[in-house]
This record gives structure tokens, sequence and C-alpha cells, in this order.
């Protein structure tokens, strides 16, 4: 009962994403057109490479709510940098080796003290962006060089193609590959499903924690360091909210929060729902606030009605099989 | 005996946070003897009621092994309905308002509640939605504007001014509910059943105990709580704002797993949680006296609450480790 209806996810997302591309175009006159689709990814492909490691840690049960905190991090240590007359290339590598220690320190806290993921990433969220506010306080950095801004808005030689779209598409069918294809990625379900009986099976559960926790950290980094190149500044107080909107498309795009089941496909379609809605709500000047309280809904309904259907099915389950069983004794 | 040993061990990580406020507090005194006078010290009790209010609700919801992370928006959305009501309708007694506050509280509570324990949704994603939710509804009611001290009427900015014997309102208020909480928790059937469900929910559900009503009770509660705490934090800071008590919940959380509450469910004390928010209140109170730039209170939440999980779990560990070397005696 509940295989058949997650496999039946991606495909009822797909018809999803096939309505908001038609609201959308009705919106705008402009949108329906290659050029206009391709355009409207650049607008949120930052958060792309943080689903990716988001549906690692939440297939193996767990949450990250550190992200958003880690990406600004990146991105603030990043600025400064390049401020104190470091060249850009190793500014973005120190960011880059920021985010992935901050995972680091995330994953060795839940996997070596055996710290639950919800409290930890709680306080490092606190602590990595309270880290930034106290390198920059209320300041900004901006101006950085030309070919920074390329990472986000620029477009693959003469076509219309955003670079950020490509790295995304690279990155995507990696972490999907090993997710599906890879003896890595069938420990992740099975951590998911049962840590304590996987462990007895030999599967080392802490190095893989560690491994998932590391990498989303490095994650983190990048769309920290693609959203600075998009926005063209950075500030302690970016990114707010963006660890609701990652868990959320997570979830929505079929991954259980209980851990153990999802796919990459439909989390990588429910990216693309979430963000070209957002960029649709924005033709029509939908405020923000209302946007924030949709994702919030969204992100409650999307696992609240699985979860009645489930229960309903296995009460009807359970009807059918107590009625059989009295044919049987008469 | 068992019981004995475990009462000891409790009693001895009391014994050590009350070491600690008396160490911090003369450290601070010392870099600034404003600190330990009267006048501070009432004005540190009265800064941190609302947090110990809040910490009530919320040690029930975390002994129940929930988390509730809306309690920052709900504060904001309570403040904000209320603080509107007051400007518009000034006439209104300080006792409705705080009425009202507490009644819309309990409806937000009710439904998280609701969302958690019927929906079966985890609570940090259910409360992280819902925080974002009501932060929404906050901008959308209000649009995007303050409510300033000048549109409330005197009796309302005067519930938190008002003394009785000399001690503020506010902490009258964290008193009584402090009280009731000591008595519910550890006399009431339904009290201990909040226990119960934390410590093994399949033995809880075995012995008859209804784990979804208890559940739907803790948020509601803790709504309740946040709902009073909204009207006393327009109160108190004469202004209801959009970006009231953001970040609030990580310092009630902090003061809960500072107090001993285990993250995990199942345990947790009302005396703990009175010292875990005490060490919060002060340290807040002390950043500015010191003269630390309050850009580094949010990265120091983060390191608390940090250090008091790792520091519960050596704890846990430690007493393991105890109880298994009697054992082999």
């Amino acid at each position: 009962m509940k295989k058949d209806f997650f496999r039946q996810w991606e495909f009822i997302l797909f018809i999803i994403l096939i309505a908001v591309n038609i609201i959308n175009a009705s919106l705008s006159p402009y949108y329906l057109s290659v050029n206009g689709i391709l355009d409207a990814t650049t607008v949120f492909m930052e958060k792309g490479f943080l689903i990716l490691p988001m549906a690692f840690v939440m297939i193996l049960g767990d949450i990250d709510i550190s992200v958003a905190s880690t990406m600004t991090l990146s991105s603030v240590i990043a600025s400064v940098s390049y401020k104190a007359g470091l060249p850009m290339g190793y500014a973005i590598i120190v960011a880059l080796i920021v985010g992935t220690l901050c995972g680091f320190l995330n994953g060795y806290l839940i996997s070596r003290w055996h710290l639950t993921a919800m409290i930890v990433t709680l306080a490092t969220m606190s602590l990595y962006r309270g880290i930034a506010y106290i390198i920059l306080g209320d300041q900004a950095v901006s101006s950085f060089p030309q070919w920074f801004s390329y990472l986000a808005q620029g477009y693959l030689g003469s076509t219309h193609i955003p670079f950020s779209l490509i790295v995304f598409a690279v990155f995507a069918i990696i972490f999907g590959l090993i997710l599906h294809k890879t003896a890595f990625g069938r420990y992740v379900y099975a951590i998911g499903n049962n840590a304590e009986a996987s462990r007895f099976s030999g599967v080392d559960v802490n190095n893989i924690k560690l491994a998932v926790f590391t990498i989303t950290g490095l994650m983190s980094a990048i769309a920290g360091l693609f959203l600075t190149s998009r926005i063209g500044s950075s500030r302690p107080d970016i990114a707010t909210g963006y660890e609701l909107e990652a868990i959320a498309i997570v979830v929505l795009g079929g991954v259980s929060p209980q851990g153990g089941i999802g796919k990459m496909l439909g989390v990588i379609i429910s990216f693309f729902i979430i963000g070209l809605l957002r960029y649709g709500m924005g033709l029509k000047n939908v405020p923000s606030q209302m946007m924030i309280i949709f994702i919030g809904i969204l992100l409650i309904v999307a696992i609240v009605i699985p979860n009645i259907i489930e229960s309903s099915g296995a009460r009807r389950r359970l009807n059918t099989e107590i009625k059989g069983d009295k044919s049987n004794a008469v | 005996m068992k019981s004995k040993r475990l009462t000891n061990s409790i009693g001895s990580r009391e014994l050590g946070l009350i070491l600690f406020i008396i160490l911090i507090s003369i450290i601070i005194d010392i870099r600034n003897p404003i600190f330990l006078t009267f006048s501070n010290i009432g004005d540190m009790l009265t800064d941190t009621s609302i947090l110990a209010i809040l910490a009530v609700g919320m040690m029930l919801v975390i002994i129940t092994g929930g988390i509730d992370l809306s309690i920052g928006s709900g504060i904001a959305l309570t403040g904000m309905i209320v603080g509107l009501t007051v400007a518009r309708y000034k006439n209104i007694s300080p006792a409705l308002a705080i009425l009202m506050g507490t009644v819309i509280g309990t409806g937000l509570g009710a439904l998280t509640g609701l969302i958690v324990s019927r929906g079966k949704v985890l609570p940090i994603i259910a409360t992280l939605g819902m925080m974002n939710i009501y932060r929404g509804i906050t901008f959308l009611i209000s649009g995007g504007q303050w409510v300033d001290a000048y549109e409330m009427p005197e009796s309302f900015k005067n519930i938190s001014r008002s003394s009785f014997l000399g001690i503020n309102s506010l902490v009258i208020f964290a008193v009584i509910i402090y009280i009731i909480a000591y008595y519910f928790v550890n006399y009431t059937r339904t009290g201990r059943q909040i226990y119960a469900v934390g410590s093994n929910k399949y033995a809880a559900e075995i012995s008859g105990i209804p784990i979804n009503k208890i559940t739907w009770l803790v948020y509601t509660i803790q709504g309740a709580l946040y709902g009073l705490g909204g009207v006393l934090w327009v109160s108190r800071y004469a202004s209801a704002q959009n970006d009231s008590a953001q970040g609030f919940e990580m310092m009630v959380i902090a003061a809960c797993v500072l107090g001993g509450t285990n993250i995990n469910g199942g345990s947790g004390t009302i005396f703990g949680l009175i010292l875990g928010s005490l060490i919060i209140g002060i340290i807040n109170n002390a950043l500015p006296l010191v003269k630390i730039s309050p850009f580094w209170q949010t990265a120091l939440q983060g390191l608390i609450i940090l250090a008091a999980v790792i520091l519960n779990a050596a704890i846990a560990k430690n007493r393991e480790k105890q109880h298994l070397m009697r054992g082999e005696e």
C-alpha cells in the first residue's frame, strides 16, 4: 500500500510541476519560453545545493537545521577574507573549508557523542550565525570581482543556459547516483530504516553519518557562495529561513522525516515546483510573508495527508481482515 | 535503593548549578559592581520572568520527547493581536487583555498539538512550520507596522510595571505558574503521565495512558503560556513589533537543557528549570554590564546549549558506567 503510493508520488509531483508552469504562463506572457523558464531558475538555484545533501540527512532519519547558518558563515568568511586582501579564488577555498568544518562538527557530535541531530544542529544554527554576527556585526560586504558574479548570474558561452543550472545538474546526477546506485546509498537507507539492525549487520553507521553531515556542510558552503554571487553582497542575516524551505522541499519530494524512504528524483522535481511557484508569486507581487506562510502550511500538509491516507488504509485493511476472519469462522 | 541513588545524582547536579550561579555572579560583580545591587537583581528577575514562564511549557514538551520552536513567533503573534486591540479599544481592562492573549495562545498551541498528536508530524518539523506561519501572519496583520508605546493605554503598560510588596508583577506571575507547575508535574495523575509518555512510549501505551491526549495537552499548555507571555512581553517593552522574540525559543531551550531536562524526553525537574532560567537570565543581564557586544549573544546561546547537552550526555554516560560497575560486584 505504502510502496504503491510512493511509486506514484514522483508522477504526481511531475503533474504539479506542469500545473505550476501553466499558472505562471497565465500570469506573465513572457514566461512560457525556454529562455524564460531557464532565467527563472537562476533566482532560486542556490537552494538546490542544500536539498541534495538534506535528502541524505533526512533519509538517514536525522535532520540538519544549521544549513542556512553554515551558508551565511561561509559567505561572510569568504567576503571578509576577500576584503582583507586575499584573492577571491583563495577566499572561496577558505569558505569551503569553513563549511566543511561546520558540517564535520555536527557530524562528530552526532556520531561520536551520540547526541540527537535535532539538538546539535539547533545549537550550531545559533553558533554559526552568531559567529557571522561577531565577525561582521551589522555591516555588509559588497563589490566582489566581476568573474565571481558569473557563478550565479552567468550563462554558458553564447547559449541561454545558466551556469548555476549546469553546476546543479552535475551535482544532482552525482548525488542521485550515490544514493541509488552505490553501497553507500543503500547503507543510508538501511540506517534510516533501522540504525541498530544496520550496526549489527556490520554497517559503519558512525562514519556514514559523519560523512553525510560533513558533505552537508560543504554543500551549504557552496550554496552560500552562489547566494553571495547572486545578490552581490554578504551580511550576517542572509539566508534566514532557508533551512525551513530545504526541509519542506525534501519532505514534499517524498522523503519521510522518519527516515528510510524517498527518492532523489522526487526531491529534485519538488525543488523546481517550490522555486517556480515562488517565482510565479513574485510575478504577481505576492508579499514574501505570504510565501513563508504558504511554505509552512505546505510542509505540514505534505506530511499530514500521507499519514492520514496511510492510517485510514491500514484501518480498512484491518476491517476487511476482521470480516474475513468472521466469514471463515462461519 | 535505586530511587535514592537517582535522587542523589539529580541533587548533585542542582548543587553544581547553584555553585556555578554563585561563581559567575562573583566574577561578574568583580568586573562591574552594579551587578549585585538590589535594583539590578530586581531588573534581572523581571527580565527573566517571561523566559522562565515559557520554560515550564517547553520542559513539558521536551519531557514527552518533543520540542516547540514556534514559541518566539507565538509570542510575536499573540502580542501583536493584543497590541493592535488595546491600541484601538483603549478602555479594555488589563485582565481582559491577558485573558485574550492566553485564549489565543491556547488555540494556537492546541492546533500545533493536534498536528503533532493526530497528524503524526515530527514535533521539530511541525513547529518549524508553525514558527514561520505565525511570523508571516504577524507581518500580514500588522502591515509591517509597529504598535508604539504612545498608542497603548497606561493601564495596559502597567501590567508589567505594577508591583506587589515591592516585587514586580511579572515575577509574581512566574512564581504562581511555578507553584502550579510543581504541583501539576509531581502530584497529579496527568502530570506523572507526561513523564511516562516521554520515558517509554510503548510501555505507556500498554499501560493505558492516552498518549495522543497527553501529547496534545503539553503543546496546548505551551500555547497558553506563550499567549500569556506575548501579552506580558508587549506590556514590558511597551511595543508590539513584527520581529519580537525572534530566536527566543533558543534561550528557552537553553534554560531547559541547562536545568537538566533530558532532550530525549522522560526527565526534568521544576527546581532545575528555575536554576537553568536564572543562569540564562544572569548571562543576558551581565553581557552589557561587562561590555560584551550584543553580537556575541547568538553565538553564546548556541554554545551554552551545546555545552549543556554534552554535559548531560557525559553525566548520563558516567552514571551508566557506575551502574555497570556495581552490577559486576
